[in-house]
């Protein structure tokens, strides 16, 4: 018995030591569509750790709020599966309705927000008790979808609606539809909870809403040198915690906007591989990383100098990049 | 009574999410007008799948556009209502216009061939209505027979065969065998073949004209071995506008040489194998209520009701003249989920758009085809441009 008390204490330190320091397991993660895997990286020198087997056409990568689990949705698959950090295995898949591609966690992980893209739907799915709860129709190809720190509320890009959704989740209301640019795909808030960024892959631009009047109030247009306006396709979008700067991921003009948040203006267009598309930040901001479609490679990308420090290949049509460093 | 309110309840938690952001909603009437004997759309013909060709009525397309745009149209306080009436004959027209115009509607869907698709849009010259030809190809729609309230969504013959010369041009594949059928369509279709040659530089060694059946004493035009003998060619051009020969062209040739036009490769504007530009997601929900695949006539009849729709929640103002106006102008920029964007030809009406080059299941190569550039907007590489147009309004 005695025992049992010391092992049960020591794991529990373990535990919130964990979550105090927040030290991460110095792993990059990446979804390849076309593998069936999650692959794991270590984080300094880009080196392929191991290959995590999931189900079909893994996309969308989440963390827990204390990074110890990942979330994956295949969309093929019509799951999440869900990593162990610690393991690096696939423990649990979770049926949120078919083919699931962007998805949230809700801030106190208790929820998953799915976005259905078939069904026009977004499902929410209750963790605890591992089921459904509830299905809210949107419009068409529902895409990013971010659930705000409030808890209470979810926003959903509808890629063929032109819209912003403004879900209310304790009563199941939809508030909104906020009109943004063509094909609008993911989402950034500002870390004041002021501004909702939204990219916009036909429309070459980003769309910055009020977050607290959903009202449109900006728009920022990429045109970087060399490429046709079609090619031009932003995607994935990252904030630094200070909010001082956005990250881009241009699609076809395979570069990465750098935009100063304040001035909404565009300091930068670095060159990365062929499709940017999913983006994310090491925990000190030194690092970007970036995951490139059609070049089947994941790009590490210097903040201050903003060179690429190092590709490597990162499996057939890398989708998205989840840094735990 | 308890099983009564839990229906009530199920209903209204169905409809509570909609109702919070409704206003008020005005209904909107779509008119859309067809010839019932349209011979394109004869059952054993639409079953036979040729490429290219209807495989069933636009409406099916429509259908999915209606369900696509309901969040659009709520937004801009509209529900909208196909109105769907089926002609016998040209004369029957213009009355069915003018009833539903009588009702309200100023936007018509026309699923008709060219000859009917001139003549009604001749006669309501002048009208406040707005006319989408969904399915005419003729290039002397987009020419002599241009009007300013009749706007293309289908690509000219002419757009499908500069497709064509551009990817011969990007392959280097200039020594063309020409077989053409002998029918009025087949004429028109070679007429744009022509100037397409002509405009990319690729000049056919010979032209021979064919004829379907199997009489032997027509056998050198009736036998694809006899007509593709004793010349050295690279590509085989079929030039068919119904495409019953065509499909029996590849592998009967006397060369093993690609097959291009009717069969083979063909130009079609919209292919259920498009993996870009969410056109996966498209193809998946029309394949879900219309139980085939999706063809670019219903593309045509798709994106209709998205240049309605997203019309309606940019302009600023609801009534009919600065809809159209919007429709027209520059600012209008669609989504058609083939990459670009989209909008309307100035001096012709012509909806700008990327063509594909396509096998029975794959998507070969998007026109315009790299290199092809044009000073304002490549999509114009493909059709007839600004300084080559006939059309006056």
């Amino acid at each position: 018995m005695k025992h049992l008390t010391i092992c049960l204490t020591f794991c529990l330190c373990l535990s919130i030591s964990q979550a105090v320091f927040a030290k991460g397991s110095g792993y990059v993660f990446v979804s390849s569509e076309k593998d069936d895997v999650v692959s794991v990286f270590k984080s300094d020198t880009l080196e392929l750790v191991k290959k995590i087997p999931t189900n079909e056409r893994p996309r969308t990568l989440r963390f827990n709020s204390d990074r110890s689990k990942i979330f994956v949705a295949c969309g093929d698959g019509d799951a999440i599966d869900i990593i162990d950090v610690a393991r690096l295995e696939v423990i649990k898949s979770v049926d949120v309705g078919e083919d699931p591609d962007r998805f949230d966690v809700s801030p106190d992980d208790k929820y998953i927000y799915a976005a259905n893209e078939d069904d026009g739907l977004l499902t929410i799915f209750d963790l605890k008790q591992d089921k459904k709860i509830a299905e809210i129709p949107v419009g068409e190809e529902p895409e990013g979808t971010l659930a705000h720190p409030d808890n209470k509320t979810v926003f959903v890009a509808s890629e063929v609606a032109n819209m912003i959704h403004v879900i209310d989740v304790p009563s199941r209301e939809l508030l909104h539809n906020i009109v943004v640019g063509l094909r609008p795909r993911r989402m950034a808030l500002t870390p004041d909870q002021g501004f909702l960024w939204v990219t916009n892959e036909m429309g070459g631009t980003v769309t910055i809403i009020d977050a607290k009047s959903y009202k449109v109030v900006d728009e920022i247009k990429f045109q970087p040198k060399g490429f046709r306006p079609e090619d031009v396709t932003p995607v994935g979008i990252i904030m630094t915690k200070d909010g001082t700067r956005a990250y881009v991921t241009l699609g076809h003009a395979n570069h990465v906007a750098v935009v100063d948040v304040a001035k909404r203006s565009i300091d930068k267009y670095v060159l990365v591989g062929k499709r940017a598309w999913g983006i994310t930040l090491s925990a000190d901001e030194k690092t970007l990383y970036v995951v490139n479609g059609k070049s089947d490679d994941l790009s590490a990308i210097d903040t201050e100098s903003l060179k690429v420090k190092r590709s490597v290949p990162a499996g057939r049509v890398p989708h998205e990049v989840l840094a735990d460093d | 009574m308890k099983r009564m309110t839990f229906f009530i309840l199920v209903l209204l938690s169905i409809c509570l999410p909609v109702q919070t952001v409704r206003a008020e909603t005005e209904t909107l009437i779509i008119g859309y007008l067809e010839y019932e004997d349209d011979p394109r759309y004869e059952e054993s013909y639409t079953d036979d799948r040729f490429p290219a060709q209807p495989w069933g009525r636009p409406t099916d397309g429509i259908e999915a556009a209606l369900k696509d745009t309901r969040f659009a149209a709520m937004a801009a306080g509209v529900q909208f209502k196909l109105e769907r009436r089926s002609v016998a004959a040209a004369e029957e027209l213009l009355p069915a216009l003018n009833e539903l115009h009588a009702a309200g509607a100023h936007f018509f869907l026309l699923d008709l061939p060219g000859k009917m698709v001139v003549e009604v849009a001749s006669k309501t010259r002048g009208m406040p209505v707005l006319l989408f030809n969904l399915s005419a190809l003729d290039d002397d729609l987009r020419q002599e027979h241009c009007q300013p309230h009749l706007m293309h969504l289908a690509p000219s013959r002419t757009m499908l065969t500069d497709a064509v010369s551009q990817f011969l041009v990007f392959k280097k594949w200039r020594d063309l065998l020409v077989l053409k059928g002998t029918q009025p369509e087949d004429a028109a279709y070679y007429k744009a073949f022509l100037r397409s040659a002509k405009r990319f530089g690729i000049k056919p060694l010979e032209v021979k004209d064919f004829v379907l059946g199997r009489d032997p004493r027509q056998r050198s035009k009736n036998n694809v071995a006899l007509l593709t003998a004793g010349v050295d060619y690279e590509v085989l051009y079929v030039i068919d506008s119904h495409g019953e020969f065509a499909r029996d062209v590849p592998y009967q040739d006397q060369k093993p040489r690609a097959v291009v036009g009717a069969a083979g490769l063909v130009a079609d504007w919209w292919h259920w194998a498009w993996e870009r530009n969410g056109a996966p997601q498209v193809n998946k929900r029309f394949f879900k209520t219309a139980k085939r695949p999706m063809t670019g006539y219903d593309w045509s009849g798709w994106i209709a009701i998205k240049v309605i729709a997203e019309t309606l929640i940019r302009s600023e103002s609801k009534d009919f003249p600065s809809l159209a106006a919007y429709i027209r102008g520059e600012d209008l920029a669609l989504d058609g989920s083939k990459g670009y964007q989209l909008n309307f030809r100035s001096w012709n009406n012509q909806l700008r758009q990327p063509i594909f080059l396509t096998t029975p299941n794959w998507v070969v190569a998007q026109a315009p085809l790299d290199g092809f550039l044009h000073p304002t907007n490549n999509l114009d590489t493909l059709g007839f441009d600004d300084r080559e147009s006939a059309c006056k309004f």
